[in-house]
C-alpha cells in the first residue's frame, strides 16, 4: 500500500505547522511547515547546516521548539523528552549510532524498554520478536552478538530492530548511506520498502539526491533553516532539487583580469583515500592546478572534498589507507607519514574548512594564532625562546593589512567574529606567500564585508602567480573565484567546468552524479520550477 | 614452613583486612561502570570513619554509628554527583578535592568536638561491631580441615564482614540481571544509548553514586567500629587508592573484584604477622613488607597486569548532542 504521495489525508503520520527554533543567534528552523502522509517515505534533503537535524531532533525529543505545533496522526502532542517520542510511535535511527558496543544485539534492543525489574523475561521476549521482525523485513541479525562484532550495516539494523521492537510507526532515519557500502544501502531501501508497504511512515533525511530520486515518495527541501520547497519525487529532478538546495542567491561580484596559468604546481593522480572504517572516500581524483590560476572544487558537502583537503594538507584522518600520486612543482610528496609542517615547508598553505576546531585555538590571542604553524620560522626565534616582541608586532602588522576587527592582538581568537576569526587565519596563510593555498569553506558563517575582502585577497595572490584550490560548498562563490570548475560527487570528480561556461543547472547534475553529457538534456535541466509547491509563507 | 594453625590465621586476618577494599572496591565499581571516576573512594571512607566512631561513642550503638558513617560518605558522594554529573565537572579533580576535604574536614572536627588531636574517644561494648560465632562452631570443631576453618576462618567476624562478601553475588546479580544493572552498565558505556531510550542519564549516575556512597560508608564504618576502636587521623591509610588498583586489576567485574581485595588483604596479613621476613640468605626488612600492598598497587596502575579497558563513558561527564 504505497501511500497517496500529495493527496489530502485527513490525519497524515505527521504534521508540522510553523516550528522554529533558534540556539542563541542562529535560528537553525524558521517556521517550519511539513505534511508527512502515512505510509509514505519521505524524503528531506539539504545541505548540511540547513537545519534537517534540529528538526529531526525536535520531533525525537531532544530539544523544544521555541514555537510552533506538532500533530502526530492527527493529535496535537507536546515531545518534551525522548520516553514521549518514543510512545507517540516516533523510532529514530541516528547517523552515529547510539549502541553500547560490548552488549549483546538483544541487550541493546531492550535497554529502555524492559518489561520489569528482571531482564530474563524481557531478553526471552524480544528474541521471539526478533525473530518475528527478521522474518518479516529481511532484518537478519543474530541475537547473541556483541555490536562491536557486528559490520556498519548490521549495527544499523539493530537500530531498525530498536525502533521496532518499540513499536514505532514512524521512522526517521538520518543520513542512513554514508556509512554503508552500495550493496548496505541496496538491503537498506529495500528493508525501506518493505516496512513502508507495511504501513509505516518512513522519513530519510539526506543530502544525495540519488537516494531521494530512488526511494522516497515525497522529497522535502531545506535550506538555511527553512522548508523552501515540498513536491512529489516523481514531479521533479535532481537538478531542480539540487538549485532548490543550493539556492540561487545574487551573485558576488569579483573584479578579477583573465587568469595567466603558469606551469603546472600541484598534480594529483589516482589519489584514493578508505577510512578507518573501511568507506572508500576518495576514488581516484586526478587534479592539475597551474600557477596563477583558482581551481573551485564544486560539490555537495561529504562527497570527499573534507578528505582531499586534509590529505593534501597533510593530515589524513588516523587509520585511513590512501595510494596514488601528488607532486608539488614538480616534487613528489610524501602520502603517508608526512604532517602539516612538512606541507608548510614544502610551500603549502592551509585555510581549513573548520577555523574553530582547525584553524584557531579560540582560547589563545590573536597574536599567537597569527603566529602558529609559522612559529618556528627564524624570525621569531630568540635563542630558546620565542621571540614574543617579533611575533606580537608581526601579527599586529598582519592584522592592520587584513583589516582586522578589532586591530588587537592581545584579544582571544574566541573574541572576535566569525568574519574576522576568518581573517586572521587567511592573514596568516596568506601572507607567508605559499606557492599553493588550500582552501576550504573560505567564507562560511561570514559575513558580507568579510567575503568581498577575503575573495579580493584571494584573487590578489593568483594575480602573484600562486595557485589556490578552493573548495567551497557555495555555487557562487565557486562560480565567482575560479578559473576552472571540477565537481566532486562521491569521491570522483565528475566533472570540469569553465565558469563562463557552466549554467547552475548543468552544475547541479554533476553535484547530483549525474553527468548532464550523457543525459538526455530535456531529463536534465529543470523546467523553471513547473512543479515546485511552494508552502505557503515562504518565498522560494 | 608454616603449619595449618598459622595458615589460618593469616587467612583469617586477610578475610578482616580485606573487607574494607572489597567494600570501597565494589562501591567504585558501582561508581566507574555507571561512567563517573571515583579517586575519592578514601576521603569517603575516612569521612563514613569519622562520623561512624563519632556517632557509635555519642550514642553507644554500632549500628547508630553505621548509619551516620553511610550517611557521611553518601555527603561526600552527592558532592561529587553534584560536581561531576549536574555541572560537568572534571571527576579526577572532584574526586581529589573531597579526598582533601575529608582529610581535612575530619580532623578540624575531631579536635573541635572530642579535643584528642584528631581522634575520638576509644569505642568499647555496644559501641562497636562484635565478633559473631556462627551456629555449630561448637560442635564442628573436631571435625579435621573444616572444623577449624569453619571456627576460625568463617566463623568470629563481625557482622560488616559477612555483608561485605554477600555484596560480591548481589552486585553481579544486579548488575547482569536486573534492569537497573543493564541501564548502569549502558550508562557507562554510551550515555547516549540510554537517553536515547528516554532514559535519564543524570538519574543513573547519580543512583551509582550514591550507592557508592553507602557502600564507603559501610567500610568507613568498619574500619572505626569494627576492625578498630574508634577515629584516628587519616585512619583509611591509602585504602581508597589500593582499592581502586584492585578494581583496575579486576577489570571492573565482581567476583575478580573479591580475588584482587583478596589478594591486597593477604599481602597486609602477611607483612602483619611476618614483619621481618627470614629467607635464610637476606632478611627482608618490615618496612618493605608494609610496603607490599603499596607496591602492588603502583604495579597495576602503571598498567604491568595486562590490558584493563575502562567502561568507555568513564571520566566523561555526558553532554546531550547530535
Amino acid at each position: 500500500m504505497a501511500g497517496q504521495p500529495g493527496a489530502a489525508n485527513p490525519s497524515p503520520a505527521i504534521e508540522l505547522q510553523g516550528i522554529s527554533k533558534a540556539f542563541g543567534p542562529v535560528q537553525a528552523n524558521k517556521d517550519i511547515n511539513l505534511v508527512v502522509p502515512k505510509g509514505t517515505i519521505h524524503g528531506i534533503i539539504g545541505e548540511n547546516g540547513a537545519g534537517k537535524s534540529t528538526l529531526m531532533s525536535i520531533l525525537y525529543g531532544f530539544y523544544r521548539p521555541d514555537s510552533g505545533e506538532i500533530l502526530i496522526g492527527g493529535q496535537p502532542i507536546a515531545i518534551t523528552d525522548s520516553q514521549t517520542a518514543i510512545r507517540a510511535g516516533i523510532g529514530m535511527v541516528f547517523q552515529h549510532f547510539k549502541l553500547v558496543q560490548n552488549f549483546t544485539v538483544l541487550e541493546n534492543i531492550i535497554l529502555g524498554a524492559e518489561d520489569g525489574g528482571l531482564l530474563r523475561p524481557s531478553l526471552s521476549r524480544a528474541r521471539g520478536e526478533l525473530k518475528r521482525l527478521a522474518n518479516e523485513y529481511e532484518l537478519q541479525v543474530d541475537p547473541d552478538a556483541l555490536i562491536e562484532d557486528l559490520s556498519v550495516g548490521h549495527q544499523q539494523r539493530v537500530e531498525i530492530l530498536k525502533a521496532l521492537y518499540r513499536q514505532a510507526d514512524i521512522l526517521i532515519l538520518d543520513e542512513p548511506t554514508g556509512v554503508l557500502t552500495p550493496a548496505e544501502a541496496d538491503h537498506l531501501f529495500r528493508i525501506l520498502r518493505g516496512l513502508r508497504d507495511e504501513g509505516k511512515t518512513i522519513i530519510l533525511i539526506t543530502h544525495k539526491l540519488r537516494e531521494i530520486m530512488e526511494i522516497t515518495d515525497n522529497v522535502s527541501v531545506m535550506r538555511r533553516g527553512e522548508m523552501v520547497a515540498s513536491v512529489k519525487t516523481s514531479d521533479t529532478s535532481p537538478a531542480q532539487l539540487a538549485e532548490l538546495m543550493v539556492g540561487r542567491k545574487v551573485l558576488l561580484r569579483v573584479e578579477k583580469a583573465p587568469a595567466r596559468p603558469g606551469a603546472p604546481v600541484l598534480e594529483v593522480r589516482g589519489l584514493r583515500m578508505v577510512d578507518a572504517s573501511g568507506v572508500e572516500r576518495l576514488r581516484g581524483i586526478d587534479l592539475d592546478i597551474r600557477a596563477g590560476e583558482v581551481l573551485g572544487i564544486a560539490g555537495v558537502a561529504g562527497n570527499g572534498q573534507t578528505q582531499l583537503l586534509e590529505i593534501l594538507g597533510g593530515y589524513p584522518e588516523t587509520g585511513a589507507k590512501l595510494e596514488g600520486q601528488i607532486k608539488l612543482k614538480g616534487q613528489p610528496l610524501a602520502l603517508a607519514g608526512s604532517d602539516a609542517r612538512a606541507r608548510r615547508q614544502a610551500g603549502i598553505g592551509h585555510i581549513p574548512e573548520d577555523r574553530q576546531v582547525e584553524g584557531l585555538i579560540m582560547d589563545f590571542a590573536a597574536w599567537e594564532n597569527v603566529a602558529f604553524g609559522y612559529h618556528d620560522a627564524p624570525e621569531f626565534q630568540n635563542g630558546m625562546l620565542m621571540n614574543q616582541s617579533a611575533i606580537r608586532a608581526d601579527a599586529a602588522a598582519k592584522m592592520q593589512r587584513f583589516d582586522v576587527r578589532p586591530p588587537n592582538p592581545e584579544l582571544a581568537a574566541k573574541n572576535f567574529s566569525g568574519g574576522n576569526q576568518q581573517k586572521i587565519v587567511v592573514a596568516r596563510e596568506v601572507e607567508r606567500n605559499p606557492d599553493l593555498l588550500l582552501i576550504g569553506q573560505p567564507t562560511r558563517g561570514v559575513d558580507i564585508g568579510a567575503i568581498e575582502f577575503i575573495h579580493k585577497r584571494l584573487i590578489e595572490l593568483r594575480d602573484a602567480g600562486k595557485a589556490v584550490l578552493l573548495v567551497s560548498v557555495e555555487l557562487d562563490e565557486i562560480l565567482a573565484l575560479s578559473d576552472r570548475i571540477a565537481v566532486m560527487f562521491d569521491g570522483r570528480i565528475m566533472g570540469e567546468r569553465l565558469p563562463h561556461e557552466a549554467t547552475t543547472a548543468d552544475l547541479g547534475c554533476l553535484m547530483a552524479g549525474v553527468d548532464p553529457a550523457t543525459t538526455a538534456p530535456e531529463d536534465a535541466i529543470p523546467p523553471a520550477a513547473a512543479h515546485v509547491g511552494t508552502l505557503p509563507g515562504h518565498t522560494g | 614452613m608454616m603449619d595449618f594453625p598459622t595458615i589460618l590465621q593469616i587467612l583469617d586476618s586477610a578475610v578482616r583486612l580485606m573487607t574494607p577494599l572489597l567494600l570501597a572496591c565494589l562501591a567504585g565499581l558501582y561508581s566507574e561502570r555507571a561512567g563517573v571516576f571515583d579517586i575519592g573512594l578514601e576521603g569517603k571512607m575516612l569521612m563514613a570513619a569519622f562520623t561512624a566512631a563519632s556517632v557509635a561513642y555519642a550514642t553507644n550503638s554500632a549500628w547508630l554509628g553505621l548509619c551516620a558513617g553511610i550517611l557521611g560518605a553518601l555527603a561526600m558522594s552527592m558532592i561529587h554527583g553534584l560536581a561531576a554529573i549536574t555541572f560537568r565537572g572534571n571527576q579526577l579533580i572532584s574526586g581529589v578535592a573531597i579526598n582533601f576535604l575529608a582529610s581535612g574536614l575530619t580532623v578540624l572536627l575531631g579536635q573541635k568536638i572530642f579535643g584528642l588531636a584528631g581522634r575520638t574517644p576509644s569505642l568499647q561494648g555496644p559501641a562497636r561491631f562484635g565478633e559473631i560465632t556462627l551456629p555449630f562452631v561448637d560442635a564442628l570443631r573436631p571435625v579435621p580441615i573444616i572444623g577449624p576453618i569453619y571456627a576460625e576462618l568463617i566463623s568470629g567476624h563481625s557482622i560488616l564482614v559477612y555483608v561485605a562478601f554477600a555484596m560480591v553475588p548481589l552486585t553481579w546479580w544486579v548488575l547482569y540481571r536486573t534492569r537497573f544493572g543493564l541501564r548502569l552498565r549502558a550508562v557507562g558505556e554510551n550515555p547516549a544509548s540510554v537517553d536515547t531510550a528516554g532514559v535519564s542519564v543524570a538519574r543513573m549516575r547519580f543512583a551509582a553514586v550514591a550507592i557508592c556512597g553507602v557502600l564507603c560508608g559501610i567500610a568507613g564504618a568498619y574500619l572505626a567500629t569494627g576492625i578498630s576502636a574508634g577515629f584516628v587521623k587519616e585512619m583509611t591509610a591509602g585504602r581508597g587508592f589500593i582499592a581502586l588498583a584492585a578494581l583496575i586489576f579486576a577489570k571492573w567485574r565482581p567476583w575478580s573484584a573479591l580475588g584482587a581485595t583478596f589478594l591486597f588483604g593477604l599481602l597486609e596479613a602477611l607483612a602483619n604477622r611476618f614483619p621481618n621476613l627470614d629467607l635464610g640468605i637476606v632478611t627482608v626488612p618490615s618496612m618493605f613488607m608494609s610496603a607490599l600492598p603499596y607496591i602492588l598497587t603502583v604495579v597495576i596502575l602503571a598498567g604491568f597486569v595486562g590490558r584493563a579497558v575502562p567502561p568507555r563513558a568513564g571520566g566523561e561527564p555526558y553532554v546531550k548532542e547530535r
